[in-house]
């Protein structure tokens, strides 16, 4: 269970809300709503008022880098600290899988990332998140790059870790992904402060 | 260790060659002469302040005097890497790093020098203490400057990778690695570049002094030599204590990047 307590944003009200294992949630709302910044506050990457629990422990309670090796922030935007694939992952890890759930199998991991498409870096980077199995999964438009079949693929993907007991957040602009992944919505620009909502009314 | 005393008439007559620079200045038009007048009167005011103001601490021998003239030094090396900076950091740590860093590293080679190296009795001797702490300022400055800009541009190109690689669960200190390592050696590649041209390009100015004051070549060559050590270290020491402190500065305990902690670019005179 990830429970999120007071979470303070700038721009919104202090949100609390809980996902289960298995429970995606979806979260929408217009550019600069606070998606980003809410997932990233999530993963401790920003500093946040407010309290975010995993199986009952706050994120204070243990290391940052322990914290986000159990709740993995996926950004829109993926970047890559080294030159290949492989680089950046652990010489242990289990990646045929993976790879070929996301049409990746014929993918050369020891050229240069810089040469690979677009959409093969976002896969890439699902792949990547996945390779050490937490147990949260925040995704920031996980197929904004993607071309339609590909979209389908990591829907699918997303899908099957939604059912194999992972705890999803998940940022899209793709309704009909939402429809189709979301268990719970939480729309952003529904979130108003009273006082706001008042003097708009005025 | 007789050599020729400089009157004044030789200062004046020196100051002639000035004056045919000046004059090529008038004479090409290339608006220079102003600004040659002013910058040699201030280098002779300056230059002959410190010859005023290290005859009377020599005379005082005193090491409450010594660590005085010492920290004003420390003082101005600051303010002038402060200075240098293009992109600084916020509030008070911009000059707490630098400074800091400036002390520690240059303290540490200076004493160090002057206690077990050239050990002079007292070794708070200031006709050792400060020539040795105004050369090893001088390249302390040099590598802190490069380690915190090489830093402070890295930390925006890169910041994608290195905030991917915390998102990963990896310690700042991993995602930083790359340049960290790239700002330290950036800011040693000077003092290398010095080293190893000293002699066959360059004629270092201290051995130079030296030799014009009337000293035996191969004694003032052993102390360029040391001195070349010295500086080596304290640079070496100012790039990894100004590095990782950059590192700590703009990450914090939940190893979270920190780049609020950045200020917006200065202008840099």
């Amino acid at each position: 269970m990830l429970r999120i307590d007071y979470l303070s944003i700038a721009g919104l009200p202090p949100l609390s809300f809980e996902v289960a294992p298995g429970q995606c949630l979806a979260i929408e709302g217009p550019s600069g709503s606070g998606k980003t910044r809410l997932l990233r506050a999530i993963a401790d990457l920003d500093p946040a008022e407010g309290y975010v629990f995993l199986e009952g422990v706050e994120r204070a309670e243990m290391a940052g880098p322990l914290w986000r090796r159990r709740v993995r922030f996926v950004s829109a935007e993926p970047a890559w600290w080294a030159a290949t694939p492989r680089a950046h992952f652990s010489p242990a890890a289990r990646l045929d899988r993976l790879l070929a759930t996301l049409g990746l199998e014929h993918l050369n991991l020891d050229q240069p990332v810089a040469q690979l498409s677009t959409g093969e870096r976002q896969r890439l980077a699902l792949v990547r998140a996945l390779a050490d199995d937490p147990p949260v999964l925040l995704l920031d438009e996980p197929t904004s790059a993607l071309a339609a079949t590909n979209a389908a693929l990591a829907s699918e993907f997303i899908k099957f870790q939604i059912l194999a007991g992972r705890i999803v957040i998940l940022v899209s602009h793709d309704t009909v992904q939402i429809e189709r992944l979301a268990t719970a919505r939480l729309h952003l620009s529904d979130v108003v402060w009273p006082a706001a909502s008042e003097s708009a009314a005025a | 260790m007789n050599s020729v005393a400089l009157s004044n008439t030789d200062l004046l007559s020196a100051a002639l060659l000035l004056a045919i620079n000046g004059a090529i200045s008038v004479a090409f038009g290339l608006r220079l002469e102003l600004n040659l007048l002013l910058a040699s009167v201030r280098m002779v005011v300056q230059v002959a302040a410190i010859g005023f103001v290290l005859k009377f601490v020599f005379a005082q021998s005193s090491p409450l005097w010594t660590a005085g003239v010492a920290m004003l030094m420390l003082l101005l090396a600051g303010y002038e890497l402060i200075a240098r900076q293009e992109r600084r950091f916020k509030g008070w740590w911009s000059y707490g790093l630098g400074n800091a860093t400036l002390l520690f590293a240059s303290g540490v080679a200076t004493l160090y020098a002057v206690t077990v190296v050239i050990a002079p009795s007292p070794w708070y001797a200031p006709r050792y203490l400060l020539p040795v702490l105004g050369m090893v300022l001088g390249s302390t400055l040099t590598s802190v400057s490069l380690a915190l800009q090489t830093l402070a541009e890295g930390i925006e190109r890169e910041r994608g990778a290195i905030e991917a690689r915390i998102a990963q669960g990896g310690t700042r200190f991993a995602a930083f690695a790359p340049l960290l390592r790239r700002a330290m050696r950036t800011a040693t590649t000077p003092l290398l570049n010095i080293i190893s041209v000293a002699g066959m390009v360059t004629m270092p100015g201290m051995m130079t002094g030296q030799i014009l004051a009337g000293a035996d070549p191969t004694a003032a060559a052993r102390y360029q030599i040391v001195l070349m050590f010295v500086m080596a270290g304290a640079a070496g020491l100012g790039a990894f204590a100004a590095a990782f402190g950059g590192v700590l500065l703009l990450s914090d305990n939940r190893h979270r990047l920190r780049l609020d902690r950045l200020a917006p670019f200065a202008s840099v005179r």
